[in-house]
């Protein structure tokens, strides 16, 4: 299983598309790590610096219907390729979300009051969050505070990520 | 209780069935383009995963950079012919024969009632004009698509958009879907089948219906779908006519794939045309739609037509009603780019390339190139253009660039006055 712990980016925005995760320019690139250095470059959002805010080992959180737009996988794997294997929205795209567990990574659905209470109480900080897939728990720390919350993850999203992706459970059992 | 058309396509398909409400369905098709199959390919190679479930139900085409632009745009195409090649993939197109692939899929008989397909593009919701369950995938889904010919869908709901009423005059598919996705909004369908019913969609003709449900993903849809009819076995008839006697039959037997009348909806939305008027969007979303009189007098710097949204030889037929004996504002960037071979040789032999020509647009070959920058018709930073396409995201046609989304007679307006205006017959 991937690494679901680190430092949180907040993007407090809905709607950030598939272009500005990953711009369309780059989609000539036929390996994961050449997206590596592009990620979010044109997310141009108050308070969002890409050349000093993305570090590797982040979780993302953020607002409604994150990843809209295009199929390509490459948004997902841009974010992979920076060690960013978590985003905890109000909701996703479809095929975003899909693509999410299809890597073995995580798209995480919390409501609209979670999310406006972490970007409350921890957005400005330094914050951390793990998730706990065993226990359907997240829980995000900064120096002096702590919250907790669960979230519904289906036992087919959790197959996926412990096996990986869908690709070697699919080879497996199919 | 009864069915919905997408529920009753599931229910034919389903292979297995997980937890979470998820369904693993058998695949009919799976599409396949140069952008995102080369990595699919790869990592498959890598694996010593190199195979496939079925050559005769892989189409395969080199559309989104077509002639390749650069080194890196070339090994992608490379990457999917030797693919094609060594597969003995039967539907595979290449530059002379290639074009946007979900009009030259449909096109070729490739798109049929009751059937799944699957592409890694999220546009692939236009093939549900069929009554196909058809849906846009990342590459990861494409991979075992190709190998398994499988692939994971929750059961969606659906959402079934009665479209009623009377068409102003200059009111096309486009401003109509504009329209409802403005009332949907971008997310407003995320997870859900967009069912296109009602009697505006009866009397479309299936090329409109293509460009209706070519946005039901620009609401979050997961499909947009139409029941099949006599309009759709009348387009699929030359490649059908093998499998029916007659066309009545098939008719009633594609007749099967329609929501029963006591289907159970997520949401039943009647829409009435009555009101509609043309339209373009404005910002960056593409629910953020306003009349196309409200926008008169915006510049633009390029106008374009084409896309797997309005490239097709219709489309054409409509700039081309607007344009002829009209010529190009000087400072106007016209392009358009017919979406198939078989629409540029209809538009040669109808005689629309001569209209583009002489009124000064610039003609392309079949690609999907400048809807998402990729190329032919990039934008420069804090240009505007006026396109025919499905996407306005920030930097879509280029970063820093502007983009209002609009049917193709207001687009051939647009390119004529050098600002956003209305198709002179229609003010």
């Amino acid at each position: 299983m991937k690494n679901f712990k680190g430092k949180v980016l907040f993007l407090d925005r809905s709607d950030i598309n598939t272009d500005e995760i990953i711009p369309a320019r780059y989609l000539t690139e036929v390996t994961k790590i050449a997206l590596k250095p592009y990620l979010l470059e044109d997310l141009e959002m108050e308070g969002f610096n890409v050349t000093t805010d993305i570090e590797p080992n982040s979780i993302i959180v953020t607002r409604d219907n994150f990843g809209c737009g295009s199929s390509r996988e490459h948004a997902p794997w841009a974010l992979e390729m920076n060690d960013i294997n978590v985003v905890i929205a109000e909701g996703f795209a479809r095929i975003f979300r899909q693509n999410m567990y299809n890597c073995g990574m995580l798209a995480i659905t919390l409501d609209k009051k979670s999310i406006d209470k972490i970007f409350e109480e921890f957005s400005g900080l330094d914050t951390i969050i793990g998730v706990d897939i065993e226990k359907n728990l997240i829980i995000v720390s900064s120096s002096d505070k702590k919250s907790e919350f669960t979230f519904s993850i289906s036992d087919f999203d959790k197959d996926l990520v412990r096996a990986g992706g869908w690709l070697s459970y699919a080879d497996s059992k199919y | 209780m009864g069915k919905t058309i997408a529920e009753k396509i599931f229910e034919a398909h389903t292979v297995d069935t997980l937890s979470g409400g998820i369904s693993v369905l058998k695949l009919d098709a799976v599409f396949c383009h140069e952008i995102t199959t080369p990595v699919a390919i790869n990592d498959l190679v890598a694996k010593g995963l190199d195979r496939v479930f079925d050559n005769t139900k892989i189409k395969a085409v080199v559309d989104h950079v077509t002639p390749s632009k650069d080194s890196k745009t070339a090994e992608q195409a490379k990457i999917l012919r030797d693919w094609a090649r060594r597969h003995d993939i039967k539907d595979f197109f290449d530059i002379g024969n290639n074009g946007v692939c979900h009009a030259l899929f449909p096109e070729n008989g490739f798109s049929r009632p009751g059937y799944t397909i699957i592409m890694g593009d999220s546009h692939t919701c236009t093939h549900g004009a069929f009554g196909a369950f058809a849906a846009g995938v990342g590459t990861t889904d494409l991979q075992v698509g190709i190998l398994k010919g499988i692939c994971t869908f929750k059961t969606p709901e659906t959402i079934k958009i009665n479209v009623t009423g009377k068409r102003n005059k200059g009111v096309y598919a486009k401003d109509i879907i504009l329209s409802i996705i403005k009332k949907l909004s971008v997310n407003g369908a995320t997870n859900k089948v967009i069912e296109f019913t009602g009697s505006v969609i009866d009397d479309m003709t299936m090329e409109e219906r293509m460009t209706v449900c070519n946005m039901a993903i620009e609401a979050g849809g997961t499909v947009g779908i139409c029941y099949p009819d006599e309009t759709t076995v009348d387009y699929l008839w030359p490649f059908i006519e093998d499998e029916f006697k007659t066309k009545e039959m098939a008719v009633k037997e594609y007749a099967k794939w329609k929501s029963d009348d006591d289907a159970k909806y997520a949401q039943v939305i009647e829409f009435s045309i009555d009101d509609v008027v043309p339209v373009a969007t404005v910002g960056f979303k593409p629910d953020q739609v306003e009349t196309i009189e409200s926008l008169a007098g915006t510049k633009v710097d390029q106008v374009y037509i084409g896309s797997c949204t309005n490239g097709r030889i219709e489309d054409l037929r409509e700039a081309a009603a607007v344009l002829k004996g009209k010529k190009v504002n000087k400072f106007v960037r016209a392009i358009v780019s017919p979406a198939s071979p078989k629409t540029y040789n209809m538009a040669l032999k109808e005689g629309l390339l001569e209209i583009f020509d002489t009124a000064g647009f610039c003609v392309t070959n079949p690609t999907c190139g400048a809807c998402l920058g990729m190329s032919n018709g990039v934008l420069a930073k804090g240009e505007v253009c006026a396109s025919t396409t499905n996407r306005n995201f920030s930097g879509r046609m280029g970063k820093g660039g502007m983009v209002h989304l609009m049917s193709p007679a207001s687009a051939a307006a647009t390119a004529i006055a050098g600002e956003i205006t209305l198709a002179s017959e229609d003010k």
